[in-house]
């Protein structure tokens, strides 16, 4: 969805006006939402963090982890950046060493002090789906960066290529 | 029950009760809730979503605390029904919107509502009239209790619950207080109370949720934090600031009536007069002009008028209301004509 203000940014802010009588839906871009409303500072908490925390550059830790899914919904961390929304309660796992500081960032605290589930069942699926090979090689390639082990990490490059190739004829 | 057995229905948060209600409207707990392994909404397919609905409903139908309630599918809900709920704030603007495998279930007093599919599996909402935050908790904490023994909640016990944006997780919950602060909005002292509370990290919204501008004076205020602290510290610290709020008002009402009674006065009763005269008005007049009867009520100048009526004008006059009372679509110029005609009933005829 674009912008309904510039028409040229994809619309990430979404607000409700009475305007003549009418309920009215309002889609902006970041840019354009600024403009509109400095009272509106406090909804953009959370992209500006997403953008703070990430710093993609051309490092190959940051392309390593723009590709890292979630093995249980193929979601991307990269769709995570652009959506502001996870894909399934695995991906709080698969994620956990980036939503922790981010989480710290937003609430003050990475630790949940309340009340549980009468029901509780580990997020984690207890019988596993069959594993998507190639989101766990992107996964590991992610770890072997930040261990520095390059030479795994090489290997696990070559892996994901292969993988991928095989993908792309499938 | 059919929706329109809700005209005929004073709310909950209406009824113009409860502590503190000459300020407070209403209190709201709302509760975030996903299930294990199913993706949430806004990333599952079409199967995934309608077999979510079907969990949801095989659990409610096992919560005692929920056998009153009706189920609706917004599928096949026209656009005025759709908007009427939203007005009602049994539902958000957002689950009003690409319905497919939304569901909503409200309890027949308008207490408890179930946003199913929304931004996450489950959105369980208690209302309350007046400044109640605590009697709302200890109600939604059973009814959560009482789905989370059927359903497998996602939930970690280091993050908590987990929601599909991270700035709900932990308890997924968002307690919000609505305010009616007509006098800080009089005497300009407004701007300095709502740069107080983001200073404090809590937010504010208007009439009708998510990045509305306040109008008719009121404003909704909740907390932002979820993570890191317990249900009944966040409540806490939410009550804490509203009783500042609350004292600050009614400060300010004093200042007024002891510096400016006339004006105060004057304002309040012409807004009544143009209310009881008018035979064209719109929905943003309307509720400018009732939230100075309220306030004259409030303080005793008006006293002919009940809270209880007033509320629910701000209600009634809404576009999808009247279209439901009348029980056909109205163009905008019909209902700023139906709108005078049901205010002038409702205020003159008492
Ligand atoms: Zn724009
Ligand atoms: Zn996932």
């Amino acid at each position: 969805m674009l912008c309904d203000i510039c028409g040229k940014n994809p619309a990430t802010v979404h607000l409700t006006e009475i305007i003549d009588d009418q309920m009215k839906e309002l889609h902006l871009c970041e840019e354009c939402a600024h403009d509109k409303s400095e009272a509106m500072e406090q909804q953009f908490g959370l992209s500006d963090l997403l953008a703070g925390l990430s710093e993609f550059g051309k490092s190959s830790k940051d392309e390593a982890l723009i590709n890292l899914k979630c093995p249980s919904c193929q979601l991307s961390y990269a769709d995570f950046k652009k959506l502001g929304r996870l894909g399934c309660s695995e991906c709080y796992n698969t994620f956990r060493k980036y939503l922790t500081p981010l989480l710290r960032k937003i609430h003050g605290s990475s630790q949940h002090i309340g009340k549980s589930p009468l029901n509780i069942k580990p997020a984690r699926s207890s019988s596993p789906k069959k594993r998507d090979p190639l989101a766990d090689a992107r996964l590991k390639l992610v770890q072997a960066i930040e261990k520095e082990e390059f030479e795994e990490a090489a290997k696990l490059r070559d892996q994901i290529k292969a993988l991928e190739a095989k993908a792309n004829k499938a | 029950m059919q929706l329109s057995d809700l005209l005929n229905h004073t709310s909950e948060w209406l009824k113009g009760t409860g502590p503190n209600s000459e300020i407070v409207i209403s209190s709201r707990i709302r509760l975030a809730r996903n299930l294990a392994g199913v993706p949430f909404p806004h990333w599952a397919n079409a199967t995934q979503g309608a077999e979510l609905l079907r969990l949801v409903a095989e659990a409610v139908s096992h919560s005692d605390m929920l056998k009153k309630t009706t189920f609706f599918k917004l599928e096949q809900m026209d656009s005025v029904d759709k908007q009427f709920l939203v007005e009602r704030h049994l539902m958000s603007i957002e689950h009003a919107q690409k319905t497919e495998e939304k569901a909503l279930l409200i309890d027949n007093d308008e207490m408890i509502s179930i946003m199913v599919n929304e931004e996450d599996h489950l959105r369980i909402q208690l209302m309350q009239s007046g400044f109640n935050l605590f009697e709302a908790w200890n109600i939604i904490n059973r009814i959560d209790d009482q789905l989370s023994s059927t359903l497998h909640y996602a939930y970690l016990p280091d993050f908590g619950y987990l929601t599909a944006c991270p700035t709900n997780t932990g308890t997924g919950m968002r307690g919000s207080v609505m305010l009616h602060l007509p006098a800080l909005v009089m005497s300009r002292q407004i701007e300095r109370v709502l740069a107080a509370i983001a200073k404090l990290s809590f937010t504010t919204r208007g009439l009708y949720g998510e990045g509305t501008q306040a109008s008719g004076n009121f404003f909704q205020i909740s907390n932002q934090v979820s993570l890191g602290h317990s249900e009944n510290e966040i409540i806490e610290n939410i009550n804490g600031l509203i009783r500042q709020i609350i004292e600050q008002e009614a400060q300010a009402r004093e200042v007024l009536l002891a510096k400016s009674r006339e004006v105060l006065e004057d304002r309040i009763n012409r807004s009544l007069g143009t209310l009881k005269s008018a035979r064209i008005i719109t929905s943003q007049e309307t509720i400018e002009l009732l939230s100075m009867v309220r306030l004259g009520s409030d303080l005793g100048m008006i006293k002919d008028i009940d809270r209880r009526t007033i509320n629910e004008l701000f209600i009634t006059t809404l576009p999808a209301h009247l279209q439901k009372l009348e029980n056909k679509k109205l163009s905008s110029q019909e209902r700023d004509l139906k709108r005078a005609e049901l205010i002038r009933k409702k205020l003159t005829f008492l």
